[in-house]
Formats: structure tokens, C-alpha cells, sequence
């Protein structure tokens, strides 16, 4: 039974992955921006949640509460003081931009935490779990981790189609000029999709620093696999990102089943074969 | 004789053009003189002068690379380190094989071509942005799969075979010169590469695909050959950290600083002119000397650099020294100018 396990394993995996992955779908849906910062920033997260935990010994939920709403301002100036700047002079300016940010948070990181590789205690509830059978055993956090990204993913999904500010968001994504004629002001707009964007990077930022151990340097790889789960559920589709999050880790946990040193692998050639035979995702969502 | 070829020609007749202009010709005298100084640094210097050298070398060769890739081709790469890794691994494979190390550094380059091939169908179905990340994912398949191989070392590296019965003065001056006909020679099929006719394809392309499409230009097959070129100079520049360093080690060849490095070179010195990676890489050089006792901070301090460059000076250091000067030392535009005037 180790397979069925391991597939559920990935699949709860998954859950994580997508929601790690909705911030960089979101912002490249929006603005065109493939942040690649972004798995920097998950790593930042999980640093000062790790400081706050042992600094003022306050219970992990309540530093959740306090560093994703922090990071929701702080996507918010980035937006509006970084960001915004280099969309006008061009879609290389964005790149280098991120691209610079993630070089400076990665080593402002390490200067300030040294190389070590950390890991926040969940408790019981991180360790814990319950047995579905003799040989399936779910984890709370994994769990937990799981129905988290779901609800977010909906709440997001609920945002964007129900609320005149998502309607906003989704006029600017697909034409900013119009949108900005009918009277959305597409700067204020693109903060928002940043902030959530930060605020989810955040969220997965805390979830992957419990479930697995980080260092200033696991920015980049976390990146990729944001990527992939984009890239295999279809651009510009927040359920191709959850699709795309599960197939994601499946196959690693799969690959891991085969050969512990297959894990990566395993999901980077997914993400090829898809990427070759299937270039608009596998829910193909509005690319335009 | 047609009206439109009278008019055609008259208009010939009114105007001058010519590649260079006169301060192109001086400075072709001054950097053949220079080149031959390099050339001449290995009798006169001390080796630790050109070992130090060989970095800039193969710093000015990726960035020269990187530049035709993203600058003239449009195709912005954040894994070239495929490239520089299957290089350096090709040159101990070869080496290994019984091949003189320094030989096999252009046999590096053609085994990148091999590589890139295939590669390039894959990476091409990708646009823009998600081409970058697409190119780095890749990279790290090459990566992940090469520390797979025992015979190459796996995961710890290798070491360089073949090098011991050289003179230690002897390898350290022919690695010297190898470097300095890698960044020439970068430097030179860029030049002859965009003055022709695929450079005024190219450059179509990137300022707009679908009109150069419209008007006849095989946008794929351009891009094609820019991403050959590219890969083919980052695999010989690969082979050369090898012959330099005596070693490889897989982490640290295919690492993604190394397309950091490329960008922030290109971006500061001037992205888009051939004059660009070389002033890029002579700063950041630089920097790296001026900065190497502060660790980590001095990459801080690179990564703001490059934020700003790219915000505040998105044609770079040299784009701005042309717009005062004039100054052009590959030209590989035209001047156009009356006759009477």
C-alpha cells in the first residue's frame, strides 16, 4: 500500500504547492510580472516567523496572524514603489527588478541568520497524525496545510468573480487601458493583486518552514516548483494552479517512492513533458 | 529607366553612408593595440596578474553571450548554466577520454551545440517571461541528472585529468591565452554576426515579432541561431573555469549566480550594444576586487546596483556614454549622411 500512500501524501503536497503557486499566478495573470523573488519571499516569511517565535515566544498562530497581514502592506509598497516603476520601462525592467530583489533578500538573509538550516517546531500538531488504515497515516499539518490552501484558493477565486474589486482586477488583467478609461485606477489595482499575492507567498512561506527545513539560499528551488505547478495546471487559472500544485506532488512524492535522490527530478520532468506536449497547461485558462 | 529608380538613385547620390565613423576607425587602432598587450601580459607579468585576468576573460565572454541572447535576441535566459555546466563536464569527459584539456574546450562548445538543439525546441515553446524560468528549470535537469553519472564524480565533482605533466608557469600562461581568445572571439562572432544580415533580422524581431514575421523574416530560425551561438560560448567558457579551476564541482557550475552575474553585467554596462558586456564586466570585475572582504554584502550591494540600473539606466553605462559621445566601437548600424551638408 506504500504507493496509494504516497499518492495521497502528494496530493496533500499539492495543496501547498498551489497555494505557494497562487501569488506568481496571480501577479503574471494581472500585471505580467514573473516574480522571481518569489520564493525569496516565501523564505523571508519563514525567517521572521522563526524570529518571533524565539523571540518573544508568542504561539505560532498568532505570529501567522501578525506576518501575513504585514506581508499583505509590504506587497502593497512593493507594488507601488518598486513594481510599478520598472512596468513602465519595460517587461526586461520587471525581470531584472525581481531578479535583483531576490540576489538582496538572499543575502541580506544570510548576513542575518547565517547559512544554517532552520526549521519552525509545530508541536504535536506538526508531528502528529491519524491512521486511516494499517498503513495510511495522515498528518495533522499535512491536513490542515491542505484544507488551508483550498479555502484560500476559494476565497480568492469568490474575490476575483464576486466583488467589484476583483472585477477590477480582472478588467485590468485583460485590457488596463480600457479599464483604467471606465475608471479603475489600474496602480491601485495592481497593489491588491500584490498584496494578495505577498499574503499567500507568506502563508506558504510559514507552512513549508514547518513542514520542512529551509535555509537564506531555498528561495530559488521553492521558485521552480511554483513555477512548474503554474506552468502544468495552465496559465491565468487559479484551479489549473491547484491541478497543476497535485500533479506536482504527486509525481515527486511518487518519484521519492522509487528513489529518494528521483524527488526533484521526477517533477521536473513532468513539467517538461507538459511543457512539450501540452503548452497551454492542462486547464488551459485565459492566457491573453 | 523607371521614375522610382531615378529617384532611387538620386537619392544614392545625396547621401553618404558608411559603417564607421572616424572615431570607430581611431579606436580599432587603439583596441588592436591593447590586444596585443593582453596578448603580450603572460612575459611581463606576474601570474598572479593573469590568473586574476582569466576570470575577467571568462566573465566578459558569458556576459558577451548572455547580451546577443537577450539583447539582440530577445530570448531574456536565466539558465545558461546549463551550458557553462555541460561545458565544464564535456572538457572531464574528454580529458578523460585521453583528449589535451585545452583542446577540448572547443570540442565543449560543439557538445553544447548538441545539446542546445534539442534544448531549444523545448525552451521555445516558451514566451517571454516564462521563458526565463523555463530556460532555469532546465538547467537544473541537466544538473540533477549529471550528478547521476558516478563516472563524471555524481554529486562531489571531479577533478581535471590530463594537466599534471604541464609546467606550472606553461599551464598558467596557456590558460591565460585560451581565456583571451574565448572573450575575443565571443566578442567577434557577436560583431560579425550582427552586422550581417541575420543582426538586422534579429533586431527586427526584437523590437517587434509579428511585423518581422509579416514582412518575411523566419523569426524561429533567427532566434535559433542566436540560442546556438549562445549556448556554444557559454559551454567553451564552462570549459575554461574547468582548465582554470583543475576541478569541477556540479552545485557551483550549473548554480544560477552565474546567470546573475551575466545579467548584471550586461544590464550595467549597457544591454543591447556589443560595447556593453565589456564595460559591464570591467566594473563588475571591479567590484568583485574592491568588495571581496565584505562577503555577502557586496552581492547586496550588486543586486541593488542592478535594480537600480534597470530602473533609473535601462540602456546602462554605455548606452549613455554613446548619447554624449557618439562613440561606437563595433558599429554595426549605419551613418547616413548628406553629401552637401
Amino acid at each position: 500500500m506504500g504507493w496509494l500512500n504516497a499518492v495521497i501524501q502528494g496530493l496533500l503536497l499539492g495543496g501547498l504547492y498551489a497555494l505557494f503557486a497562487t501569488g506568481l499566478s496571480l501577479m503574471f495573470g494581472v500585471m505580467r510580472i514573473v516574480n522571481l523573488a518569489h520564493g525569496d519571499l516565501a523564505v523571508v516569511a519563514s525567517f521572521l516567523a522563526l524570529a518571533l517565535v524565539s523571540g518573544t515566544g508568542l504561539p505560532l498562530w498568532i505570529v501567522l496572524v501578525v506576518t501575513v497581514p504585514l506581508f499583505a502592506v509590504l506587497g502593497y509598497l512593493t507594488q507601488r514603489v518598486l513594481l510599478q516603476r520598472s512596468l513602465s520601462s519595460g517587461p526586461l525592467a520587471t525581470l531584472l527588478v525581481t531578479f535583483g530583489l531576490s540576489i538582496v533578500l538572499q543575502n541580506v538573509l544570510l548576513e542575518v541568520f547565517s547559512a544554517d538550516t532552520r526549521t519552525i517546531d509545530g508541536g504535536s500538531f506538526g508531528t502528529g497524525s491519524f491512521e486511516l488504515n494499517g498503513s495510511i497515516s495522515i498528518g495533522y499539518l499535512s491536513l490542515a496545510t491542505f484544507l488551508l490552501a483550498c479555502a484560500v484558493l476559494a476565497a480568492i477565486q469568490l474575490f476575483l468573480s464576486r466583488t467589484g474589486l476583483g472585477r477590477m482586477l480582472r478588467a485590468s488583467s485583460d485590457d488596463r487601458e480600457t479599464a483604467n478609461l471606465v475608471g479603475a485606477d489600474s496602480r491601485h489595482v495592481y497593489g491588491i493583486a500584490t498584496a494578495i499575492a505577498f499574503a499567500t507567498v507568506a502563508l506558504a512561506g510559514l507552512m513549508f518552514a514547518m513542514r520542512s527545513s529551509f535555509d537564506p539560499a531555498t528561495g530559488p528551488s521553492r521558485l521552480i516548483f511554483a513555477f512548474e505547478a503554474v506552468v502544468i495546471g495552465g496559465l491565468g487559472s487559479l484551479w489549473g494552479t491547484l491541478l497543476g500544485g497535485m500533479v506536482l506532488g504527486v509525481t515527486q512524492s511518487l518519484g521519492a517512492q522509487i528513489d529518494p535522490a528521483l524527488t526533484l527530478l521526477a517533477g521536473h520532468l513532468v513539467f517538461l513533458a507538459v511543457l512539450a506536449f501540452r503548452p497551454q497547461g492542462l486547464i488551459a485558462g485565459r492566457t491573453a | 529607366m523607371t521614375i522610382s529608380q531615378m529617384v532611387t538613385s538620386r537619392a544614392a547620390a545625396a547621401l553618404d553612408v558608411s559603417r564607421a565613423a572616424r572615431s570607430s576607425k581611431l579606436s580599432a587602432v587603439v583596441m588592436l593595440a591593447a590586444v596585443a598587450v593582453l596578448a603580450a601580459l603572460p612575459f611581463v607579468a606576474f601570474s598572479n596578474v593573469t590568473d586574476t585576468l582569466v576570470n575577467l576573460f571568462v566573465l566578459i565572454a558569458l556576459a558577451s553571450m548572455w547580451n546577443l541572447l537577450a539583447g539582440f535576441g530577445g530570448l531574456v535566459s536565466v539558465g545558461q548554466q546549463a551550458y557553462i555546466g555541460i561545458g565544464a563536464y564535456s572538457v572531464i569527459a574528454f580529458a578523460d577520454q585521453g583528449v589535451q584539456p585545452y583542446l577540448a574546450v572547443p570540442l565543449a562548445a560543439v557538445t553544447c551545440v548538441i545539446f542546445a538543439v534539442p534544448t531549444s525546441w523545448l525552451a521555445f515553446r516558451l514566451r517571454g517571461d516564462y521563458f526565463a524560468v523555463g530556460t532555469w528549470v532546465i538547467a537544473e535537469v541537466y544538473r540533477l541528472l549529471v550528478v547521476r553519472i558516478d563516472s563524471v564524480g555524481g554529486g562531489s565533482g571531479k577533478g581535471l585529468a590530463g594537466m599534471s605533466d604541464l609546467d606550472q608557469t606553461l599551464r598558467g600562461a596557456l590558460t591565460y591565452w585560451v581565456a583571451l581568445a574565448l572573450a575575443l572571439a565571443t566578442i567577434a562572432a557577436c560583431y560579425l554576426l550582427l552586422r550581417g544580415r541575420l543582426g538586422l533580422s534579429l533586431m527586427a524581431v526584437r523590437d517587434e515579432e509579428t511585423a518581422a514575421s509579416s514582412v518575411g523574416i523566419d523569426v524561429r530560425r533567427a532566434k535559433r541561431v542566436v540560442y546556438l551561438v549562445s549556448a556554444a560560448g557559454c559551454g567553451a567558457a564552462g570549459g575554461v573555469i574547468t582548465v582554470s579551476s583543475l576541478s569541477v564541482n556540479p552545485d557551483a557550475i550549473f548554480s544560477v549566480q552565474w546567470s546573475a552575474y551575466m545579467i548584471f553585467i550586461v544590464v550595467i554596462g549597457g544591454i543591447g550594444y556589443i560595447e556593453g558586456p565589456l564595460l559591464g564586466a570591467v566594473i563588475f570585475f571591479g567590484l568583485q576586487q574592491l568588495l571581496a572582504d565584505y562577503g555577502s554584502w557586496y552581492l547586496v550591494l550588486l543586486g541593488a546596483i542592478g535594480m537600480a540600473a534597470a530602473l533609473w539606466l535601462p540602456r546602462g553605462l554605455w548606452g549613455l556614454m554613446r548619447d554624449r559621445t557618439g562613440l561606437s566601437l563595433f558599429p554595426v548600424g549605419y551613418f547616413v549622411r548628406g553629401r552637401d551638408a
